[in-house]
């Protein structure tokens, strides 16, 4: 028995129907993720900030906001850079293969001057923002600790240049962001003039 | 014939009222031998109920704004009237939907109503927990709090380790470079609207589905194998009066529990609104000890258990996922000859007995900061996890299990 349908013309006609419809959409659908992403004042927002490190004394830390998260800057001591070369086997990267930091920050002490380190205080695994801890071996941390930052989230450990233990939650070192210095205690956080920013 | 026959029969010429009445209430034919773990389906559909009154009334009081956000959850518990009460009848609802909807699984597992011909009810039913964790999770954020935006904060950068296109899903999600007001206005959105209108819709399929395979019971025998004259199940009773009245009985239950809580614990001990969200949120600082709420603890503590591979958290991130919809894959990954644990070997109660210990335990090392003792411990109770579906195709198989019934069992 015959239908007196054409179904190949009639299958034709389907995928086109559903194809054009497809892109129709997708196009009208495009809008809506798009304007998802960040808008123009949030992209704004990222301005570069100035810091006085005067107040900054030896072995404290202070913290800025700088795009919405927390950059730290801390002063330390002698004996604080003294200790960083002391446990470079347990670290997961302690020459900082990993590009974490500017060009001119991939240093023993992943800093521009050797006392002044700037970090971005945002954890590498999943984004908390760890806490100073500058004692040495304190109670809860452990007869090997020399000083750096403790993450209360995952328990992720870093020493004073920000540089991760290994066996830790976070698999890299913490961000050192773009900086440079406008004279000795002005410092300019998220531009170096050197096209990072 | 009285003006309400009348009225009904006028509706039922144009809606099919009377027939969707009998097939799904008056005449849907239910094991007559559900026991204390069927209770609650239905006190799950009465907690959505609950939800969502409660949080229409919260939203005509509540602005979704960072400046405002944390300050106007303030005003609904001081100054607006009976405030208070609203917003702990919703607080709490969102536990009490976690743990009537975990007993729901669980019976689910221990009684095999997944299996054939019921993985599309159990596959809805999955689908419907993880929008209830992603309403959950959005629905935190909203009070603006230190917990709301840590939290936040964690669960979008889980989405930025995925490998190549993750930084940029978390900047979609977040619609921002940081959990942001943005981020709380959308997330508001999806809370209010968008998920609850897809809770519904699949919440519907789930009984659609249902009810067009029938009900397991506790015994895990078809019903539908022995049927009389008139093609009624001879093990089955009408879900109306039988179990409307049983489920009614469940509800007051459930109530008194419920109610005891709103009044006398709604913030329970700091489980179900964690200490730390009555501070305000600050980009600035973490918390010194965060911790999810109780629902997600036990996939935290395996995340945190997983050690970081190649450069990356991934690798946790992925168990974690895969430890979520690993129910998905149970029909399949089951192939014992009965259902019901009444029924089953030795074998399977211990792995189910171990799995049950382990899903406890991770909740609670979950809740707990991460010592490398809990570390090892959640290692070991993560593996045992997983061991429960993985290993599920061999020892439901070589399970010596007994002989099931022809018919439900009934004293």
């Amino acid at each position: 028995m015959t239908d007196n349908v054409d179904h190949s013309k009639r299958r034709l006609l389907i995928a086109a129907t559903t194809a054009a419809g497809g892109v129709a959409a997708a196009g009208a659908g495009a809008p809506f993720v798009l304007s998802l992403m960040p808008s123009e004042r949030a992209k704004a927002a990222g301005a570069p900030i100035e810091v006085d490190l005067s107040g900054v004394t030896p072995g404290t830390m202070i913290s800025v906001e700088w795009q919405g998260k927390p950059v730290w800057i801390v002063h330390r001591t002698p004996e604080m850079l003294e200790m960083l070369s002391k446990h470079d086997a347990e670290l997961a990267d302690p020459s900082s293969e990993v590009p974490q930091q500017p060009e001119y920050c991939n240093n023993p002490t992943r800093s521009i001057k050797p006392e002044f380190l700037v970090v971005l205080g945002i954890c590498t695994h999943l984004g908390c923002s760890p806490t100073f801890r500058p004692e040495v071996a304190p109670a809860d941390l452990g007869g090997d600790w020399a000083g750096g930052w403790f993450c209360p989230c995952h328990g992720s450990r870093f020493d004073l240049a920000a540089r991760v233990f290994k066996g830790v939650p976070a698999p890299t070192n913490l961000i050192i962001p773009p900086h440079k210095y406008l004279s000795e205690t002005r410092l300019l956080i998220g531009d170096d003039s050197k096209g990072n920013a | 014939m009285n003006l309400l026959t009348k009225l009904v029969g006028w509706i039922d010429d144009r809606f099919p009222l009377i027939s969707t009445w009998k097939a799904h209430v008056s005449e849907y034919y239910a094991p007559k031998n559900f026991n204390f773990w069927y209770f609650f389906g239905s006190l799950a559909l009465m907690v959505l109920v609950i939800q969502i009154v409660s949080g229409i009334f919260l939203t005509m009081n509540y602005k979704p704004d960072a400046l405002f956000a944390f300050a106007s959850v303030e005003y609904i518990m001081r100054d607006v009237q009976w405030g208070w009460l609203l917003r702990y009848i919703h607080s709490t609802g969102a536990s009490m939907f976690f743990v009537v909807i975990y007993l729901h699984m669980f019976r689910g597992i221990m009684y095999g109503s997944y299996r054939k011909p019921r993985e599309l009810v159990w596959i809805i039913g999955m689908i419907i927990y993880l929008a209830l964790m992603g309403e959950a999770f959005m629905g935190y954020l909203l009070p603006w709090g230190q917990m709301s935006f840590w939290g936040a904060q964690v669960i979008v950068n889980l989405f930025a380790s995925v490998p190549f296109v993750g930084p940029d899903l978390a900047v979609l999600i977040r619609g921002d470079y940081v959990v942001s007001d943005i981020t709380l206005n959308r997330f508001f959105a999806l809370h209010v609207i968008a998920i609850p209108l897809v809770l519904v819709l699949i919440i519907v399929a789930h009984l659609v589905a249902l009810h067009e395979v029938g009900s397991n019971n506790p015994d895990g025998v078809e019903i539908k194998k022995h049927k009389d004259a008139n093609g009624k199940p001879l093990d089955g009773i009408p879900f109306h009066p039988y179990y409307t009245v049983k489920d009614g009985l469940g509800a007051v239950g459930f109530l008194i529990i419920f109610c005891a809580i709103v009044f006398f614990a709604p913030d329970m001990g700091g489980y179900f609104l964690e200490y730390n969200n009555f501070v305000p949120a600050n980009p600035m600082k973490t918390p010194e000890h965060i911790a999810p709420v109780w629902y997600f603890t036990p996939y935290y503590a395996i995340l945190r258990a997983v050690p970081p591979m190649f450069g990356s958290q991934f690798p946790g991130v992925v168990a974690m996922g895969v430890a979520t919809v690993i129910f998905f894959a149970l029909p399949w990954l089951d192939r014992g000859p009965v259902k019901s644990i009444r029924y089953r070997g030795p074998i399977y109660k211990t792995f189910l007995a171990a799995f049950v210990v382990s899903f406890v335990g991770l909740g609670y090392l979950g809740l707990m900061p991460a010592t490398p003792t809990y570390t090892i411990i959640s290692r070991i109770l993560a593996v045992v996890y997983f061991a429960f579906f993985i290993l599920m195709p061999w020892y439901t198989k070589i399970d010596k299990c007994k002989p099931e019934p022809d018919r439900v069992t009934f004293k």
